[in-house]
């Protein structure tokens, strides 16, 4: 049910570093990990994004390096944060999960942010994906 | 009993747990898309039934991310 999904928070500040790193990435997809927590009442709060090597260095698809991805969890362990999900760009297509995206995400409780540069104005969502099924969350950006 | 960390959580498990047997306990879902570290170096999907954790150890489950289009 749509309302027992999470709202996901994201200080501008780090979601501007994510922009920076996918549009310097371009035209290969950028990726990334989100540190974070969730609150009591299930709202989960992105405090640190992860800026990772997309060891496919390819416009259409990404892996993040899994000695990366140890050291960001380990980083996260250190400040008291959890791995909460990852992100990517995609750089010519929305910001929504494609076939590819669905079908490699075995994650049932992460977020899925996908930022698309696709367009003049760049686009960020969040996912939970589970059962090969999609659903959109509410993503609000916060400016403090 | 040995103390060990599991995903930043402390947790008692039995001594000479295996890998293969924690990611059972622990109810990993798809564990063969889960990479396992143990104090910070990964462990061989080979070795998971044969690497039997120790005291104070502390164990990542990492799933698998990548995608594309």
């Amino acid at each position: 049910m749509a309302s027992d999904l999470p709202k996901v928070i994201i200080p501008r500040e780090e979601y501007d570093k994510m922009l920076f790193h996918a549009v310097s990435e371009k035209p290969a997809e950028a990726c990334g990990l989100l540190g974070g927590y969730a609150e009591n009442d299930g709202q989960i709060i992105i405090s640190k994004v992860y800026l990772l090597d997309n060891d496919d260095k390819s416009a259409e698809h990404f892996t993040i390096v899994p000695e990366q991805h140890l050291a960001a969890v380990k980083d996260m362990r250190s400040l008291g944060l959890s791995p909460v999900g990852n992100w990517h760009s995609h750089p010519n297509t929305p910001s929504r999960p494609s076939d590819e995206d669905i079908r490699l995400a075995y994650d049932k409780n992460a977020v899925y942010m996908i930022l698309s540069l696709a367009e003049t104005e760049p686009v960020l969502n969040a996912f939970r994906i589970a059962n090969k099924n999609a659903v959109k969350l509410t993503l609000i950006i916060t400016e403090d | 009993m040995i103390n060990v960390t599991i995903c930043g959580e402390s947790k008692q498990i039995k001594e000479n747990t295996a890998i293969s047997e924690l990611l059972i306990q622990e109810n990993v879902d798809m564990p063969q898309y889960v990479s396992v570290s143990v104090n910070d170096e990964f462990v061989g999907r080979d070795n998971y039934t044969q690497h039997r954790l120790n005291d104070g150890d502390t164990v990542e489950f990492l799933y698998f991310m990548g995608g594309g289009r």
